[in-house]
């Protein structure tokens, strides 16, 4: 570990962290409708699409919509994927996908996960990439931000029936935040080197006479919305690790500042529209201490080295360099991956296989978090909303108080549903990983022996689950057991976790504001952000103590000892 | 439920012009307008012909050559067996074997070997032994490219001196000491070092 490590870190930290204020008011803005310097484009597409701008939701409805938004999504998807040797930029001649894979690839992108069972340069075409995939890392981005806007007016006024308009929101999100920042960072990417074309792959002769293939296309958009929407799904096989996706240093700290800002900004702008900024800056603190430390954890696990490796004859600085990009080191590669694990984006810069035991359980335990560190585009504030009413809920039953949480009575409904979504990830995870393994099929597919293969295989449905789509490469995940299995682990992860969601703030949102008493049990301060850190590593993390510690925790004293499979 | 089939539709259909088709086109014109060079992959010239990406690492083999970072990259053979294919960027990736892999702490070892071997004994640099996560890297450490520098001075019959110098100018380094690292793209390197001839 070096001066200069924790130096970026605290660089990558500061200019993320010091965005997202100007950021979150300008969103909070765009929520309360009162940005509206793109109208006329907006009524445009209203009159086309047949949207009711001034309509008003229910939660019911709003949900309604926004599964319809996501099947339609999610069929038009898997069409484009089947068909694709069929359609349009395809210089490549590649074949259509299987019907298993598709599903898979579906399910993926419509859940904003982006995990890729796929092998991008040999079986996407450039097409599918640009209006299969990277539409949906719009879309599914901006549908996320929406929930978490639906559930932030809930908590604005009392009696309230309706959330808002979902397609209103989506547009919105999508004109006034995605679009422009994907477009100013597409030029910075564009001039650093990333490529943006439509020719076939280029065919070179080598410098010593052979011959070299190197794919390319329509990069540097896709790259852009990949990292602001949380999604991850690379152009390329190896993502944010392949040269032409992140080519400098330079682009890899635009790329953590692009995966990080929304979901600081979304905190800042709830303290906002609740007319409260002191309770927003207390979820925007316990997002970046969990992040802080999981950053300072895992560059310090890496820098670490591997004994094995430092025992066999290699410096032991700068440190594990296995899976590692040369222009990035250590803390530029340890700094991405928990950027992207704590929020829900599954890109990586280096191969987190490879990482030593602790570097990457600590990726792996920030996505067992349920990410809310920040956490993905939208679903990391209503993600930390839900730890909050069960924080708030257990310094009730210990005071003897009804809890309350911003002047809303919480109640046994509210609990129930916060409780579901946090119960139904674990289960699915848990559940989905300990059966895989107990089939032949599950055992066929890891590429690693001993403990590592358990933390292959619970990352990955982890991973799917929490809608990461970060992978521990090596597990073979195009088999129809994880095909099917990790798929509909996404859409579970997704929708289970989105609807309850979406209950509570229908419930909430009809229930009287109460004004602050002496009572009340403040919200807003260092006790309670405190309390919130302690409930999202209790509830959120002791669960997966057990496997966790059979894998990774097991693994690292093995490699202590030594020890090789 | 009816009623959002509509807006649903016309919704995704919109977007995914306007995002999928129009924005990508657009980006497209003026990316080959404004950087033609990067969006077209950086590909290096030789007498107007493209000999490598600035961006992607090759495979160079043999003493007069500086030596990139291992590859983990394969590919299959006409038979069909897998076979390794370093540096075949016509797709990308590591390794993907964990800190305890007896294949991947075996391959490291006789990688260290053949390094002392082929520079002399001294330190082993991480990057100089280990697979990358692209497996395209382009660049070397500086000290990884500093110790191989007399020994493809030796096979080039150059000055040792020279070369060192020329992989202190191509040097990258850390920019403000934090961003970055010190590093030299070995392709750069190896293109200036094929136009050298003894004094």
């Amino acid at each position: 570990m070096t001066i200069q490590g924790f130096g970026y870190i605290a660089l990558a930290l500061i200019l993320v962290l010091g965005s997202a204020f100007p950021l979150g008011a300008y969103m909070a803005r765009i929520f309360e409708g009162k940005m509206r310097f793109l109208a006329p484009v907006e009524g445009g597409i209203y009159r086309m699409c047949g949207i009711d701008p001034a309509r008003q939701m229910g939660w019911m409805s709003y949900a309604i919509a926004l599964l319809m938004l996501s099947v339609v999504h999610f069929g038009l998807l898997y069409a484009i994927l089947r068909l694709q040797y069929y359609l349009p930029f395809n210089p490549q001649h590649i074949a259509g996908m299987a019907p298993m894979l598709a599903f898979n690839t579906a399910a993926s992108f419509t859940t904003n996960t982006n995990w890729q069972a796929y092998s991008p340069e040999s079986q996407i075409s450039n097409g599918a990439q640009m209006f299969g995939l990277a539409v949906h890392m719009f879309i599914s981005a901006a549908a996320g931000i929406a929930v978490a806007a639906a559930l932030m007016r809930a908590f604005v006024s009392g009696g309230l029936k309706t959330l808002g308009n979902v397609y209103v929101d989506i547009t919105r999100v999508t004109l006034y935040v995605l679009v422009p920042i994907a477009v100013v960072a597409t030029i910075l990417l564009l001039a650093s080197g990333v490529p943006m074309t439509f020719d076939a792959f280029a065919n070179i002769h080598t410098l010593t006479g052979g011959a070299q293939t190197i794919a390319r296309g329509p990069v540097a958009l896709q790259e852009a919305i990949k990292e602001l929407g949380t999604n991850g799904g690379g152009f390329f096989n190896a993502n944010s690790a392949h040269p032409f996706e992140n080519p400098t240093a330079l682009t890899n700290l635009l790329e953590i500042w692009l995966l990080l800002v929304i979901g600081f900004a979304l905190p800042i702008a709830f303290g906002r529209m609740i007319g409260r900024k002191r309770e927003g800056i207390a979820l925007f603190a316990a997002m970046a201490l969990i992040l802080g430390f999981a950053m300072v954890g895992d560059y310090a696990a890496e820098a670490a080295n591997n004994p094995i490796l430092v025992h066999a004859g290699i410096m032991a600085q700068p440190g594990n360099m296995v899976g590692k990009e040369m222009r990035f080191g250590i803390v530029q590669s340890t700094t991405f991956n928990t950027a992207a694990t704590g929020t829900s984006t599954g890109a990586v810069n280096s191969v987190t296989d490879s990482y030593t035991p602790l570097g990457g359980l600590i990726p792996m335990f920030l996505m067992q978090l349920d990410e809310v560190a920040p956490g993905g585009v939208g679903s990391g504030l209503y993600g930390i909303v839900l730890f909050a009413l069960l924080a708030v809920f257990v310094a009730g039953l210990m005071v003897g108080r009804t809890p309350e949480y911003l002047g809303k009575k919480i109640q046994s409904k509210e609990i129930k549903l916060a409780m579901l979504a946090v119960l139904i990830q674990t289960m699915c995870i848990l559940a989905g990983a300990g059966f895989s393994l107990l089939t032949k099929s599950g055992l066929g597919s890891l590429d690693n022996a001993g403990p590592h293969g358990l933390s292959e295989m619970l990352y990955a449905w982890t991973s799917a689950t929490e809608n990461n789509g970060s992978a521990f490469a090596g597990l073979s995940a195009n088999t129809p057991l994880l095909d099917y299995g990790l798929g509909l682990a996404m859409l579970f992860g997704r929708f289970a976790v989105l609807i309850p969601v979406l209950a509570i703030a229908g419930s909430l949102a009809l229930k009287p504001k109460l004004p602050q008493s002496s009572g009340t049990f403040p919200t807003d301060g260092p006790l309670f952000v405190g309390l919130l850190i302690g409930v999202i590593i209790i509830l959120g993390g002791l669960q997966f103590m057990p496997a966790d510690t059979l894998g990774p925790l097991a693994e690292h004293y093995l490699m202590l000892k030594g020890s090789v499979f | 439920m009816l009623r959002e089939i509509r807006p649903a539709f016309s919704l995704v259909l919109f977007f995914t012009i306007i995002l999928g088709v129009a924005l990508p086109a657009a980006f497209t014109g003026f990316a080959q307008a404004v950087f033609p060079f990067q969006a077209n992959g950086s590909l290096l010239k030789v007498d107007g012909k493209p000999i490598g990406s600035a961006l992607i690492g090759q495979n160079f083999t043999g003493p007069d050559w500086f030596t990139p970072r291992p590859s983990a990259l394969t590919g299959t053979d006409a038979k069909g067996k897998t076979i390794p294919t370093p540096y075949d960027a016509s797709e990308s990736g590591g390794s993907s074997s964990g800190p305890t892999n007896a294949g991947m702490v075996s391959n490291v070892k006789a990688r260290i070997a053949a390094y002392l071997k082929a520079y002399g004994p001294g330190p082993v640099p991480d990057d100089a032994v280990t697979t990358s996560g692209s497996g395209l890297d382009p660049d070397i450490s500086l000290e990884n490219a500093l110790r191989q520098a007399p020994a493809v001075a030796a096979a080039r019959k150059l000055p040792a001196a020279r070369v060192t110098a020329l992989v202190e100018q191509l040097a990258d380094h850390r920019l403000l000491g934090v961003i970055g690292t010190n590093h030299v793209n070995v392709l750069k390197l190896n293109l200036v070092l094929s136009g050298m001839t003894a004094p």
